[in-house]
C-alpha cells in the first residue's frame, strides 16, 4: 500500500512507550490503544543481562 | 550444551505439576511438642525468616513474650522478656519446620497444632489455631485474656477437635478451598464462607464428642464467632503443597513467601533452602478506629503462603467484599488477580474464578516474570502494631521487595555458571 493511502483511511493506532502520544491522539478523537509497556526489567541492565543468559540457544 | 531455557520450562513444569497435584487434607490435630520436627519446651518458632532476638519487630517481640508466660517459662512480660534475650530459648523458623501460622506465627511447645498432610506426595504441614482478630498473639499482644483464650484452646478447643475429626475421618482441604473461592473468599484475609462451611461439616461430629455439653457449645460458639477460623488451615494446606514443589533443579518457581516483621523473605524451588530477604514493606491499607499508618509494623507473616500457592491476594477476583476490609474497589480487586497471571506460570487446575468465566487463579510465581516484568506478587494482609503488646491495627495491601526476586534471580544465574550451562 503506498503511503498516501494509508492517509485516506481512518487511523487505528496502536501506542507504546510514553502514554502522551496516545493522550494527544485522543484529544483529537483519534481512535488509540496505549499498551502498558515497560523495559525489560524496569531498564535495570545487570537484570537484564541475567535473563539474557536464561533465554534458549 | 544443553539449552537453559529448556531445562527450566521442563524443571518448572515438574514444580508445577506438584503443585496442581496436591492433595492438603486435615487429618488430625495434635500439639507442637508431639509433632512438629525440632520443637522442644524451650523452642519457640515464629513466622518468616530465621530472625535473632535483637532484631526482631514490636509484635514478634511481643508474642513470644506473650508465648513464655503461656508456656509458664516467665511470670511476666519483664521476665519474658528477660528470658528471651537471655540466650536460654532457641527460636526458628516455622518454614524450617513442617509449618507456617500468621502474623507473628509464634509456636511454642503445648499449643494445639493442626496436622496436614499431602496425600499426594506424603509430606505434612503444621499449623496453630486461630484466635480471632484484635487482641490475639499473633498481632503481639499479651495481656491475660491473651493467655486465658490460649489456655482455653489448649485445654478445650483442641482435644475437642482432635476427637471430632477421628469421627468425621480426614478432610479433603483442597476442596474446601475451591468451594470458598466460588463463595466469595480468597482463603487469606477473607474467610468467612471457609469458616461457615467448616462449622456445617464438623458441628455433628463435635456434638457426638465425649466433652460436656458446655465445651462443645464453647468450641462452636468460638469457632462461629471468628471469620478467620478456617484461615490456620489453608495456610497449612499451601505449605504441604508447596512443600512437595522444594528442592527441583533448575526450577524457578518460588514456593515460600514469608516475613517477620523486619525481613520479606523468598525461596525458590531450584534453589533449596536458601533465604533471599530484604527489609519487609510497610502495609496500605484501612486502619480500625484509633489508629494510623503511624502504629504500624513492617510486614508479617506466614500468611502469604496462600498467595505463593494461587489464592488469598492472588485470587481476590473472587472476593470482591474483601475491599471493605483491605480498602480499594471490587475492579482493583479483578485487576490485582489478572496482573498476577503475567507473573505466574499456570491457571490453577482446582481454584477457579466465577467472575473470570472460572479461570484457574494465577499459580506458580516465577522469579524471571517477576523480574522481567517488575510486578510484585500482590498480597493482602492483616497489620500489627509496631509495639509489643498491642495487637492487629487494620489491614491492606502490601508487596514484597523486589530485591529479594533479583537476588534469587542473579543465584540462579551464579549455581547456572558454576555448572558452565550459561
Amino acid at each position: 500500500m503506498k503511503v498516501n493511502e494509508l492517509f485516506k483511511q481512518e487511523l487505528k493506532v496502536i501506542n507504546m512507550g510514553l502514554r502522551s502520544f496516545a493522550t494527544d491522539l485522543k484529544s483529537q478523537n483519534v481512535e488509540v490503544v496505549h499498551v502498558d509497556w515497560r523495559p525489560v526489567a524496569g531498564g535495570n541492565k545487570k537484570m537484564a543481562s541475567l535473563l539474557s543468559k536464561l533465554k534458549g540457544k | 550444551m544443553a539449552n537453559i531455557e529448556q531445562l527450566i520450562e521442563q524443571a518448572n513444569k515438574k514444580a508445577l505439576e506438584i503443585i496442581q497435584n496436591g492433595q492438603p487434607t486435615l487429618v488430625d490435630v495434635s500439639t507442637a511438642g508431639e509433632v512438629i520436627p525440632g520443637m522442644t519446651k524451650k523452642t519457640i518458632f515464629h513466622a518468616g525468616p530465621p530472625c535473632k532476638w535483637e532484631n526482631m519487630s514490636g509484635p514478634l517481640r511481643g508474642a513470644i513474650m506473650g508465648a513464655l508466660i503461656y508456656e509458664g517459662l516467665a511470670k511476666d512480660a519483664e521476665e519474658a522478656e528477660k528470658l528471651a534475650a537471655s540466650g536460654e530459648i532457641e527460636f526458628g523458623s516455622c518454614h524450617e519446620h513442617s509449618s507456617v501460622g500468621p502474623m507473628a506465627g509464634v509456636t511454642s511447645y503445648s499449643m494445639p497444632v493442626w496436622v496436614i498432610q499431602n496425600k499426594t506426595y506424603g509430606n505434612y504441614a503444621y499449623c496453630n489455631m486461630n484466635e480471632g482478630l484484635g487482641k490475639a498473639l499473633r498481632f503481639g499482644a499479651y495481656g491475660p485474656e491473651v493467655i486465658e483464650r490460649l489456655k482455653w484452646m489448649e485445654r478445650v478447643l483442641g482435644p475437642v477437635m482432635k476427637e471430632a475429626i477421628k469421627l468425621h475421618g480426614p478432610y479433603d482441604l483442597k476442596t474446601m478451598i475451591a468451594q470458598m473461592i466460588q463463595m466469595g473468599d480468597e482463603g487469606h484475609n477473607r474467610n468467612k464462607a471457609g469458616t461457615s462451611m467448616f462449622v456445617r461439616e464438623f458441628a455433628p461430629y463435635i456434638v457426638e464428642t465425649s466433652f460436656s455439653q458446655k465445651d462443645k457449645a464453647d468450641v462452636l460458639r468460638f469457632m462461629q464467632g471468628n471469620d478467620h477460623f478456617v484461615l490456620n488451615l489453608t495456610m497449612p494446606a499451601a505449605k504441604c503443597t508447596l512443600d512437595a514443589a522444594a528442592g527441583i533443579k533448575y526450577s524457578t518457581i518460588v514456593y515460600t513467601m514469608s516475613r517477620n516483621g523486619t525481613e520479606f523473605g523468598i525461596r525458590v524451588s531450584g534453589l533449596g533452602n536458601r533465604w533471599f530477604t530484604a527489609p519487609a514493606n510497610y502495609i496500605k491499607g484501612l486502619y480500625f478506629p484509633g489508629f494510623s499508618e503511624k502504629d504500624a509494623n513492617r510486614d508479617i507473616g506466614d500468611s502469604c503462603i496462600t498467595e505463593t500457592c494461587g489464592y488469598g491476594g492472588f485470587a481476590m477476583a473472587a472476593a470482591p467484599a474483601i475491599v471493605l476490609f483491605v480498602g480499594g474497589t471490587p475492579k482493583d480487586a479483578v485487576n490485582y488477580t489478572t496482573s498476577m497471571y503475567e507473573i505466574t506460570t499456570e491457571e490453577n487446575k482446582m481454584y477457579t474464578i466465577p467472575a473470570l468465566n472460572f479461570r484457574g487463579t494465577p499459580t506458580g510465581i516465577d522469579i524471571r516474570k517477576v523480574v522481567e516484568t517488575g510486578i510484585l506478587p500482590i498480597i493482602n494482609t492483616g497489620i500489627a502494631h509496631k509495639d509489643p503488646g498491642v495487637g492487629q491495627v487494620g489491614a491492606g495491601l502490601v508487596n514484597p521487595p523486589m530485591k529479594c526476586f533479583e537476588d534469587a534471580l542473579e543465584a540462579f544465574v551464579a549455581e547456572l555458571e558454576k555448572e558452565g550451562l550459561v
